[in-house]
C-alpha cells in the first residue's frame, strides 16, 4: 500500500523530525549546566555534564518522586484491569437489565474534566485517611482508566466467537479454567493494549496527582512544578528530570508495540 | 457496534460481573458528582455557614463575560486542533511501513510523546520555543521573526497549537493506522485495474474502513482538547493577559484559587453538560448516518 502515497512519505518522515527536535532540544539542556545554557546557545553542547542526572539520582526528593509515580500507576494498572476484564466479559457476552444505559454511563465518566473533580476528591479522600497515599492517585485515576479498560476490552472480547465458550463447556472444563486458560490468553492482545492506556493516562496526568498528594506521596511530576516557582529557573535539572519521565513510556511501548498494533486493528475499529 | 451483532445470552446474573466496576467507578465518580451538584445550588460561606440559592450560580455564570470568553476561545482552539490533527494523522498513517525494524521503530517514536506527562509535554515546549535558550524561539529570531509567545497572543496560540498537534497527532495517526491494515489488499487492487485515481482509492476504498477508528479519534480529540489544563498551564500560564486562558484553568482558578465553591460547582455542572452533549450529538449523527446507507 506505501509505494501509492509519495505525498504520505515526506509527510511523515517531516512529522518525525518535528517530534524529534523538541525531544533532542530537551537531551542537549540535561547535558549542560545553568550557566553554560544562560551563557551560549549552541546546537550540540560543548562542555556536555552528566552533573542534572547526578542531582536527581542523589536527591532524595527527585528519585522518590519517581518511585511514588511509578507505585501508584501500577496500582491503577492493576485495579483497572482486574475490575475491567469480568465487567467487559459480561458486556461481550450476556444482554441484560440496563446493560447499554449503563455502558454508556461509563463511558461518560471519561468525558468528565478532572478539574471538575479536584475539590471533591479532596474532601473525600481526606475525609477516609487516604490523602497522601499513592492508593488515593490511583482510585481517583480510576474514573477514566476503568471506563476505558472496560470498553477497549469490550471490543476486543466481542470478537471472540462464543463458540469458543460452548467448546470448553462441552469438554466439560469449569467456568474458572476456561477464563483463565483458556479465554484470558485468547485475550492478550487486549490486555497489553489496556495496559499500555492505563498507563499512558495515569503516567501522564498531574491535575489530580497534584491536589491528592502531599509532602509523603508527592509525584516526580509535581515535584517538576514546585523546583521550578523555587529556585528560579533551573532548566539543565528541569530538562534531566524531563528525560527520565520520558524513559518509562519508551519501555512500555518498546515492549508492547508488537500487541499495540495487533490490538488497535483487531480492536474497536 | 461490534457488540451488537453477536448473539448473546439473556441473563441477569451478568450483574455480577459489572459489580466491581460499578462500585469502583461509583466510589470515584458519582460521590464527587453528587457533591459537586450539591455545592452549585448553596452559597458556602464556610463549611458551617451555607444557604440554598438555587440557579443562582448557574445563571451568574452563563452570563459571566470571562466565562463566555473562555468558552468561545476554548471551542476555537478545539475546532483548530482537530481541523489540522485529524486529516495529518490520516496522512502520516498512509506512510507508515507496516512491518520490519523501521516499523517498530517508527511506532514507538509515534506513540512517545502520548507517553510523556503533560506539565513535562509543557516545559519540553517552553525550553524549546523560548526566545532566550529555545531552538525554536531563538532560529526564528535570527530568521528575522520577533518571535516572543509570553508577550504575543498570536504567538502563543500558535504555540499551543504546534505543540497540541505534537502531543496528540500520534494518537490519530495510530489509530487510523490500524484502520488501514484492516483494508485487504484485493480491495486496492481492483481500484487499480478499475484505474481509480489516488483520491478516489482514499476516498471510496480506504476512508469507509477507517469510518469506525476516525469517529473514536474524533471523540477523543474532542473531549481532551475542551479539558486541556495541564500544557498551558505550564506553557503560558494562560497568558499573555487571558489571552490562552481556556475551561479547565479558569475553573481551577475559581476553586482552587478563589475558593469560590458554589459558582465552581455551578460552572463544572455546564461544563461537563456540555462535554456530554458535543459527544453525543457527534455520535448520534455518525450513527444515523450509518444507518441511512
Amino acid at each position: 500500500m506505501n509505494r501509492r502515497y509519495r505525498l504520505s512519505r515526506w509527510v511523515l518522515a517531516a512529522y518525525c523530525v518535528y517530534l524529534i527536535l523538541p525531544l533532542y532540544w530537551l537531551l542537549t539542556l540535561a547535558l549542560r549546566s545553568n550557566a553554560d545554557i544562560a551563557g551560549v546557545f549552541e546546537l550540540v553542547p560543548s562542555n556536555p555534564t552528566l552533573a542534572n542526572f547526578a542531582e536527581i539520582l542523589s536527591n532524595p526528593v527527585w528519585y522518590e518522586g519517581f518511585l511514588n509515580s511509578l507505585s501508584y500507576v501500577l496500582l491503577n494498572t492493576l485495579i483497572s484491569v482486574f475490575v475491567a476484564l469480568p465487567a467487559a466479559y459480561v458486556f461481550s457476552r450476556y444482554r441484560f437489565l440496563g446493560d447499554r444505559q449503563l455502558f454508556f454511563w461509563l463511558l461518560s465518566n471519561r468525558m468528565a474534566p478532572p478539574a471538575v473533580f479536584l475539590l471533591p476528591f479532596f474532601q473525600l479522600y481526606s475525609s477516609i485517611g487516604l490523602f497522601d497515599t499513592p492508593l488515593a492517585v490511583a482510585l481517583a485515576h480510576c474514573l477514566f482508566t476503568v471506563p476505558l479498560s472496560v470498553w477497549i476490552l469490550e471490543g476486543f472480547m466481542s470478537g471472540v466467537p462464543t463458540e469458543i465458550d460452548d467448546m470448553a463447556r462441552i469438554d466439560g472444563h469449569s467456568f474458572w479454567f476456561f477464563f483463565t486458560r483458556i479465554f484470558l490468553p485468547i485475550n492478550r492482545s487486549a490486555i497489553g493494549v489496556t495496559v499500555f492506556f492505563c498507563f499512558m493516562f495515569s503516567w501522564v496526568e498531574l491535575l489530580l496527582a497534584r491536589t491528592l498528594t502531599g509532602s509523603e506521596a508527592k509525584p516526580i511530576v509535581v515535584v517538576m512544578t514546585r523546583t521550578v516557582s523555587a529556585s528560579g529557573m533551573d532548566w539543565g535539572v528541569l530538562a534531566a528530570a524531563g528525560i527520565f519521565t520520558v524513559l518509562p513510556g519508551i519501555l512500555v511501548v518498546w515492549f508492547v508495540r508488537q500487541h499495540l498494533v495487533k490490538g488497535f486493528a483487531l480492536g474497536r475499529v | 457496534m461490534a457488540a451488537m451483532a453477536q448473539n448473546k445470552t439473556k441473563d441477569n446474573r451478568a450483574w455480577l460481573g459489572v459489580l466491581p466496576v460499578m462500585l469502583i467507578v461509583a466510589f470515584s465518580g458519582v460521590i464527587p458528582l453528587m457533591t459537586v451538584v450539591n455545592y452549585s445550588v448553596q452559597d458556602i460561606l464556610d463549611f458551617n455557614t451555607r444557604f440554598f440559592v438555587g440557579f443562582e450560580w448557574y445563571r451568574e455564570t452563563l452570563t459571566d463575560p470571562r466565562f463566555i470568553d473562555a468558552f468561545l476561545r476554548q471551542l476555537g482552539f478545539s475546532a483548530a486542533v482537530l481541523a489540522i490533527e485529524i486529516p495529518l494523522g490520516i496522512l502520516i498513517a498512509r506512510g507508515m511501513p507496516t512491518q520490519g525494524l523501521r516499523a517498530s521503530l517508527l511506532l514507538v517514536l509515534l506513540a512517545t510523546p502520548l507517553l510523556i506527562p503533560w506539565n513535562v509535554v509543557g516545559t519540553i515546549w517552553q525550553i524549546y520555543a523560548r526566545s532566550d535558550i529555545g531552538l525554536l524561539g531563538v532560529t526564528l529570531n535570527q530568521l528575522g521573526f520577533s518571535f516572543n509567545y509570553t508577550a504575543e497572543p498570536l504567538h502563543a496560540w500558535l504555540t499551543l497549537l504546534a505543540m497540541d498537534i505534537w502531543h496528540w497527532t500520534s494518537l490519530v495517526a495510530l489509530l487510523a493506522f490500524a484502520g488501514l491494515t484492516s483494508v485487504p489488499a484485493a480491495c486496492y487492487q481492483a481500484a487499480e485495474l478499475d484505474g481509480a485515481s489516488k483520491w478516489q482509492v482514499f476516498r471510496h476504498v480506504e476512508l469507509p474502513r477507517l469510518k469506525g477508528v476516525l469517529v473514536i479519534a474524533v471523540l477523543l480529540r474532542l473531549m481532551d482538547s475542551f479539558m486541556i489544563y495541564t500544557e498551558p498551564f505550564v506553557l503560558t500560564g494562560g497568558g499573555p493577559g487571558n489571552t490562552t486562558t481556556f475551561l479547565s484553568q479558569y475553573l481551577a482558578t475559581m476553586a482552587v484559587g478563589q475558593f469560590d465553591l458554589g459558582p465552581a460547582a455551578a460552572f463544572s455542572v455546564i461544563y461537563f453538560l456540555f462535554i456530554l452533549l458535543f459527544s453525543w450529538l457527534f455520535y448520534t449523527s455518525v450513527m444515523r448516518s450509518e444507518e441511512d446507507s
